[in-house]
């Protein structure tokens, strides 16, 4: 459902989720398959901004600056961490993060109350991001394809995930919203310690 | 008067050689930090002498299926017959000890040892060795077959295993525990339960027992999940666990002993107005409630429930706990190191978009609630590196007359008791002396 036809009473999806439903997951798929595929070369300012759009997220979440990501994301937006790298079906299967506007909020909300045991002391990340190829999508979205290494180090231990994360991003007058980030993590579905760092 | 001056020197267990280590109130640290303790509980505990969890019969879902999974440290295979019937062979070559499957699942009929060839049926038989008349002529393969588990047993999908020939049958050994894990495979409508997601495999740097500890506990969740109740008030409505902070002593909910180092917490009676209006909420539960209610009006409520947990925390000595909807294993890898193993679960009987729903609920709790429970655990390791202070406290609800025994054994108490901490370690103390029953 797109979010200009969620009734009123749901309109925020900060608090409600309306919108989740079967064309949602449909969309997943449709993600999903795109993103397994071989994508022709993209015009070099298309690549360029992209890239730059990336690094600049990641900064964004090196720095722990977690509202101002947030601000990043779409009102129907998914933040999705499968166990089953790639995506898996998330109809059958839980993911790490399956993040809508509303649980995301809660994500970070989470993330600062100061309480989260997990996250005292808090996580240092820095991240590298590479490998960037873009696709415009036949709905006029725009879909990225990187790969990443994140180095975390949290109380005493320092600790590397890799793997490889698929955006798709919806024109913000002359930027981009995050509509979908899938973390797909290297090693997602074996044993992790800790796993609550932002992705 | 001080915590210290509560306690009291009666061992929990008389004449075992653990009788100065784990006392009515107390149990020593290096239960939890002494590496030459593991390596004895985690051949005894874990299968030596007690059953033990391995798998989920819907993970081995058809003839010649196989699972590779842990007995303790044991590398096993979990298989199935071309008759369907369930076979444990220890995933180790009989020749020279090399794994014969590094395959996490899968259909096979035979496995080949990658080492030297040496094959074998998945029921265990050695079939051929390569050249044999390098063993001479009176070579007899039916002498080498793999080593199997002496006894695999179900109980309704729940698969266990043991080496000890006198332990009692699952049942039996379940005991009053069986009410529990009905309730919770009845509560799909043809008591039809099944593991089909990726598994979480989450791990801590601390002792299995903490795990175990904590399963029960219901002294904790005001504390240790303080930023998720905190979540969860965010848009002001306070939801699912809200209620362990309000006078836990002597609430509604309870908590029971049920023999054999098996527990379980209820928290069925706090949730008032029914499960699905309690839980917090998960992406796309208002139209999915919407929809639900348009189309089977006249099971709504029930659908709507059975998409969020149990609430019961059952736990299944020595390594199943059932918390909500998930089946969670206990896997030990050393004495500071677990890994806990998640399975989310899915029934029949119910349209799919339950069980859609199903895995959203059932995401919530390992992402905002369980991390910090063993974030806890890791800093209780830590905590117990100080030598000189020697104990670990289980004596809540010690003295206070909160326990009532029924006839079938079980103690019912409160939610915040450490009684299953205290019925545990009687059991875990039997299987270290070495009992066969």
């Amino acid at each position: 459902m797109s979010t200009s036809s969620i009734p009123a009473q749901y309109a925020d999806t900060s608090s409600f989720s309306y919108h989740v439903d079967a064309a949602f997951y449909d969309r997943l798929d449709h993600y999903r398959d795109s993103f397994g595929e071989d994508w022709p070369s993209p015009e070099a300012a298309t690549l360029a901004q992209a890239t730059a759009f990336l690094v600049r997220e990641a900064r964004l979440v090196d720095e722990g600056r977690f509202n101002d990501w947030l601000d990043l994301f779409t009102d129907d937006c998914l933040y999705w961490v499968p166990v089953t790298s790639g995506g898996g079906e998330p109809r059958t299967e839980v993911s790490h993060a399956f993040d809508d506007r509303r649980r995301l909020t809660d994500r970070v909300y989470w993330l600062r109350t100061g309480l989260a045991y997990s996250q005292i002391p808090a996580s240092r990340t820095v991240r590298i991001v590479g490998n960037v190829e873009v696709l415009e999508d036949a709905g006029g979205d725009t879909l990225v394809r990187s790969n990443f290494i994140i180095s975390e180090f949290r109380a005493g231990v320092t600790k590397t995930y890799s793997g490889w994360y698929g955006h798709v991003l919806t024109r913000d007058g002359d930027g981009w919203k995050i509509r979908l980030k899938q973390a797909n993590l290297l090693d997602s579905e074996q044993y992790h310690e800790n796993l609550t760092i932002v992705f | 008067m001080t915590i210290g001056e509560t306690v009291s020197d009666v061992a929990l267990t008389d004449l075992s050689r653990w009788n100065d280590r784990v006392l009515e109130d107390r149990v020593h640290r290096t239960l939890y930090t002494d590496p030459a303790v593991f390596e004895e509980e985690i051949v005894k505990v874990f299968g030596g002498q007690s059953w033990v969890y391995l798998a989920h019969e819907s993970q081995l879902p058809k003839p010649h299926s196989y699972l590779s999974v842990r007995m303790g440290q044991r590398p096993l295979l979990l298989t199935r017959d071309r008759n369907g019937a369930l076979h444990g062979i220890f995933n180790r070559c009989s020749h020279r000890g090399a794994t014969i499957c590094r395959d996490e699942a899968g259909v096979a009929k035979s496995f080949q040892c990658p080492y030297h060839g040496w094959t074998f049926r998945n029921t265990g038989e050695l079939v051929g060795a390569p050249w044999p008349e390098g063993y001479g002529m009176d070579f007899d393969k039916s002498q080498f077959g793999l080593r199997k588990v002496n006894r695999i047993e179900t109980y309704r999908g729940f698969i266990f295993g043991t080496l000890n020939e006198g332990a009692p049958s699952v049942p039996d050994w379940l005991g009053p525990a069986t009410t529990w894990l009905d309730y919770w495979i009845d509560r799909a409508p043809n008591g039809e339960v099944f593991v089909r997601s990726a598994a979480y495999r989450m791990g801590y740097r601390g002792n299995w027992k903490l795990a175990y500890d904590n399963a029960g506990d219901g002294y904790h969740p005001s504390f240790s999940h303080r930023s998720l109740l905190e979540m969860a008030s965010r848009m002001g409505e306070s939801k699912d666990m809200s209620y362990f902070g309000r006078t836990p002593d002597d609430g509604p909910m309870r908590s029971y002993s049920l023999g054999n180092g098996h527990s379980v917490i209820d928290q069925r009676s706090a949730h008032e107005g029914g499960f699905w209006v309690n839980q917090r909420p998960q992406p796309g539960r208002e139209r999915f409630e919407e929809e639900i209610r348009a189309t089977y009006p006249e099971r709504a409520d029930e659908l709507l429930d059975l998409c969020v947990g149990a609430q019961i925390n059952l736990s299944i000595f020595p390594n199943l706990l059932i918390i909500g909807n998930q089946i969670q294993v206990i896997e030990p890898l050393a004495v500071n190191r677990t890994q806990l193993t998640w399975h989310a679960t899915s029934i029949g009987g119910v349209p799919e978009e339950v069980n859609t729903v199903r895995m959203r609920t059932q995401e919530d709790f390992p992402a905002f609630g369980e991390p910090d429970d063993q974030a806890n655990f890791e800093e209780v390791q830590r905590g117990l590196d100080v030598v000189e202070e020697e104990w670990i406290l289980m004596n809540r609800g010690l003295g206070t007359g909160w326990q009532s025994a029924a006839e079938d054994g079980v103690v019912s108490t409160a939610v915040t008791d450490e009684l299953h901490m205290r019925s545990y370690y009687a059991e875990w103390i039997k299987r270290m002396d070495g009992a066969q029953a």
